[in-house]
């Protein structure tokens, strides 16, 4: 599977996806307030913006989806149970995935709180 | 690497346990102010904290005596103005900030395992610029000249000059220079939990206050910086008249809000978590049983640290911003619930899955905890846009902070101090009254704070002096006061407690809570912290491997000995914690003191506007910082490696991203970086609320712009060519690169100084010239910083302390450039580019 990144051994993946998110979070705000400032500038309505916070939304969930399988590998496929406290590079490998495959679930449903407002809200009212 | 382990006799660990207590002494009579080590530092960064706390206590009491009936004369208008704004401001930023610094300088080196962090001097430098900036600050209201205009100093009022006197200037140069000591005790945090751990603490067996640390350290890199180019934006309006933030000229105080909400919000979760850390130290050890959940609260703590930058908008939900920017922190702000709730019910399974011993240390952590629930839960109520806007701005907003910051802050503080005591005297505090502290501050706090929820709701709004009798809101400010009253009482016993001599108590025994981590070992009366490294095989090692204790007090482990007369710690990989070096760290010295004093006379000066002083001090600043680099940075050892103990032969000198010099470039320039995004987004924001934001004012010109950026991209690759060649052992073509470099550099800065200059941009006339000038400066700044370093690694080569072998300087110097690079090429691509694009 050329496609599925192999594992490497760093404790930046455990940011992956709030990384994600935050910048999922970055799109939709900056996109929104540029677009309520200067609507004249890409000349599409309030639905486009929408569609594409939905967009941004689909791209965020799919990568924390892919970083949330990462770490499941990452943690054996939760062969294991915590709390992988072993004084092991195999345990401390495992705590990794495990805590990066929690951070997952949360970025997931930030993202989601996040995307939300676009479904309510429909215009540029302030 | 490995040898056979000698055993060695009982004079020789006498011998070697004389050399190492020599090193690690503390000088005698006032040059005990000099010291750096960190168990100094640390009490003395935390006492004057706690110094701190009580003033701004002392002004919290007056204003609610002042409020204690209606139509009171107690204090005057302005002296009310001056007293609120004091007390947030000394509460946040030189109590509830410095206060983690100082646990945290004084904790994690031994609950690590560790001697010391990675830059004792660093960690004194940034004590003694808190203390200077603090004493400054606080000591302006016995001159009637304390900032008045609210800890968050909103423009228009405090760019006013008439209305807001001295008292700003001394707010924003005051606190720049504490952020700066912020940052600098980031920069130690981070390298020191992630490089200097004792062998074998792989990440999964941290204790769980490093992980917070590590969380906060890295929020107070990213949140800080914004607030510093915030205050410069500030200060160029007040000292130079450019009209950031005046909308007359193009300008918007809502930059400001930006700016500073970046960082406040933020920076109350740099607050909170490191006095839930605190909690989780106490209840496992107080349910005697691991903590249940130890990924959860990585999961905690990670996500809380991310999800709190997302939250600041919740501040401004009265400005008038678009509906869906509202909604999206609203958003945010619900979510971060989610991380919140998991510590707490971690810490309520483990002491369920536990046997509950109910000591003050509990107490204070229990009662904390359910204050700060009930803060949050009214967190969760101002989170939503519609609730806020009732509440906004009223007594209500007053008792959800105070319910968050206390619960979530002060109450786990003290019961850190009940639990820690032992470990600053060998003696515990007072049982009986730790337990009268707790009910008369727990009573108190609810007595004086849950009734603001009522005054807020029937309209009282916050920093009001005074308030007529007839709208319902005295018999509530009379019953606040009276509890203000008597927790501040609970206070002073704790205090009190804390200040009695105890010489007539018995030492007590090590480890008298049956602690099961590594700061337990450690003895008040020693200055090594660890009498030997000692390798590290559970996340509780005092309960789990029995005979460590005796073994590290024996000298067993790792650097035992201080033969060379240095002061020594292990590096080890972030990781696995595989030892790697032995760091020599900086030892006793002035020069710590005398740079934190003169730039803090620089800012003072600054503040009055006495440029010869400020121009003075300046220099001394610039001279002591030389001075200390080239005496105590990158020193060639006499010998390649050392032995450090059970066999391991470790280098001394490491280069590039093995060493830790090279880590704290790394992270002071993200922060830096982030100073300057903010900066980027400044620039931007004033496009977006204008039709044209240039005002007809002819921009940058390109030309030159391009040239500029070019030319810096020379000298970065000129420097690149620099650091190769050296490696090379081309010591002479290395040298010669280097004034190349410079001579760039500098033909870089007046070509990028031409940009603006050229179709004359005026930065008083409009905001669009001055967010253009302050892009500039702040490239150029760098730039003359980025030339000292340049002179610096030739006279170090050319003194012999920089070698092919030994480039530590000059690699941390390229890595300087790297930042430098991206800051001047986005720079002039902006300023050059953008206006024509638009």
């Amino acid at each position: 599977m050329w496609l599925v990144p192999k594992q490497i051994e760093t404790l930046w993946t455990l940011f992956t996806a709030p990384v994600v998110w935050a910048a999922h979070f970055l799109v939709c705000y900056i996109g929104a307030a540029i677009y309520c400032a200067k609507p004249e500038l890409v000349g599409l309505s309030f639905t486009a913006v929408r569609a594409g916070i939905a967009a941004a939304t689909v791209i965020a969930l799919s990568l924390i989806a892919l970083s949330a399988w990462l770490a499941w590998r990452q943690w054996g496929f939760g062969t294991d149970d915590p709390p992988h406290d072993d004084p092991t590079r195999r345990d401390r490998t495992l705590f990794q995935g495990f805590a990066t495959l929690l951070l997952s679930g949360l970025s997931f449903i930030a993202v989601i709180f996040t995307a939300m407002p676009a479904l309510f809200v429909t215009e540029c009212i302030r | 690497m490995s040898g056979a382990v000698k055993e060695r006799s009982p004079e020789e660990y006498k011998a070697q346990e004389e050399r190492l207590r020599a090193v690690w002494a503390n000088p005698a009579g006032w040059r005990y102010w000099t010291s750096v080590n960190n168990y100094q530092i640390g009490l003395w960064y935390g006492s004057a904290a706690f110094a701190f706390m009580l003033f701004a206590g002392v002004l919290a009491l007056m204003m609610r005596l002042q409020l204690a009936v209606p139509d009171n004369d107690f204090l005057s208008a302005d002296f009310f103005n001056q007293a609120f704004t004091l007390h947030g401001t000394a509460m946040m930023f030189l109590f509830a900030v410095p206060i983690f610094e100082a646990v945290a300088i004084f904790l994690l080196p031994p609950m690590l395992g560790a001697r010391e962090m990675p830059f004792p001097r660093l960690g004194a430098f940034s004590f003694w610029s808190f203390l200077l900036g603090g004493i400054f600050v606080c000591g302006s209201i016995f001159f009637n000249a304390a900032p008045s205009a609210g800890w968050f100093m909103y423009p228009p009022l405090a760019t006013d000059k008439e209305f807001s006197g001295i008292g700003a200037d001394i707010w924003l140069l005051g606190l720049s220079f504490i952020e700066v000591a912020s940052i600098a005790a980031a920069v130690e945090l981070i390298v020191g939990i992630m490089k200097c751990r004792a062998p074998g603490m792989r990440i999964n067996l941290m204790p769980l206050f490093a992980w917070y640390l590590l969380i906060v350290a890295g929020m107070i890199l990213f949140a800080f910086p914004p607030l510093i180019a915030g205050d410069l934006l500030f200060e160029m309006e007040r000292m130079f008249d450019w009209p950031f933030f005046d909308a007359a000229r193009g300008g918007d105080p809502l930059l400001w809000q930006h700016l500073f909400w970046i960082f406040g919000h933020p920076e109350v979760y740099i607050i909170f978590l490191p006095a839930i850390a605190l909690m989780a130290m106490i209840v496992p050890t107080f349910s005697q049983r691991p903590i249940v959940g130890y990924s959860w609260i990585v999961l905690a703590a990670v996500g809380t640290g991310f999800l709190s930058f997302g939250l600041w908008v919740h501040h401004m939900f009265a400005t008038g911003l678009p509906q869906i920017s509202l909604a999206f922190f609203s958003a945010a702000s619900e979510a971060v619930a989610i991380p919140t709730g998991v510590q707490i019910f971690v810490f309520i399974a483990t002491m369920l899955a536990g046997r509950v011993i109910f000591s003050t240390p509990m107490l204070f952590g229990a009662g904390g905890l359910a204050i700060f629930v009930i803060g949050g839960l009214t967190g969760v109520m101002v989170a939503l846009a519609p609730f806020d806007w009732q509440a906004h701005d009223t007594y209500f907003i007053v008792a959800h902070l105070h319910y968050v910051l206390i619960g979530g802050m002060l109450f786990p503080v003290v019961a850190g101090l009940y639990y820690y005591y032992p470990l600053i005297d060998a003696k515990k505090l007072s049982d009986r009254l730790g337990r009268l502290a707790f009910w008369l501050m727990f009573g108190g706090f609810n007595i004086a704070f849950f009734p603001m929820h009522l005054s807020g709701l029937r309209g009282m709004p916050r920093r009001v002096f005074t308030y007529p009798a007839e709208i319902g809101w005295d018999w509530l400010n009379l019953i606040s006061t009276a509890g203000a009253f008597i927790f501040a009482a609970g206070v002073l016993v704790v205090g009190f407690d804390v200040l009695r001599p105890k010489h007539r108590q018995p030492r007590g025994e090590f480890n008298p809570w049956n602690a099961g981590t590594l700061e337990w070992i450690s003895e008040p009366e020693e200055n090594w912290g660890v009498r030997s490294i000692p390798i590290v095989r559970s996340r509780y090692p005092l309960w789990d491997q029995r005979d460590l204790a005796r073994k590290v007090n024996e000298g067993r482990y790792y650097l035992p000995d201080a033969e060379e007369g240095w002061r020594e710690g292990l590096v080890t990989t972030v990781l696995d914690a595989e030892p790697i070096q032995v760091l020599r760290v900086g030892g006793t010295s002035h020069v710590t003191i005398v740079s934190a004093l003169s730039l803090g006379a620089a800012f003072i000066a600054l503040t009055f506007h006495w440029w010869i002083a400020t121009a003075l001090a300046a220099i001394i600043c610039f001279c002591a910082v030389i001075y200390w680099l080239w005496t105590g940075t990158g020193e060639i050892p006499e010998k390649p490696e050392k032995d450090a103990g059970l066999g391991l032969s470790l280098p001394l000198y490491a280069s590039g991203p093995d060493s830790v010099g090279w880590w704290a470039m790394f992270i002071t320039m993200a922060g830096d970086g982030t100073a300057f995004a903010s900066l980027v987004f400044g620039y931007f924001f004033y496009w977006t609320i204008h039709a044209d934001f240039t005002a007809g004012i002819a921009g940058p010109d390109a030309v030159w712009s391009l040239l500029a950026a070019s030319l810096f991209a020379a000298a970065w690759g000129l420097m690149l060519a620099a650091r190769t060649f050296n490696r090379r052992g081309a010591t002479a073509t290395m040298r010669g690169l280097l004034v190349l470099s410079l001579l760039t550099t500098v033909a870089a800065s007046v070509t990028g100084l031409a940009a603006p200059l050229s179709p004359g941009m005026d930065p008083t006339r409009h905001v669009y010239p001055a967010i253009v000038w302050i892009l500039v400066i702040w490239v150029l700044a760098h730039a003359a910083l980025g030339t000292v370093m340049q002179a610096y690694c030739l006279a170090r080569s050319l003194a012999g302390r920089l070698t092919p072998k030994h480039d530590l300087d000059l690699s941390n110097v390229v890595l300087y450039w790297h930042f430098l690079l991206i800051a001047a090429v986005i720079t002039f691509a902006i300023i050059g580019l953008f206006p024509a694009a638009m």
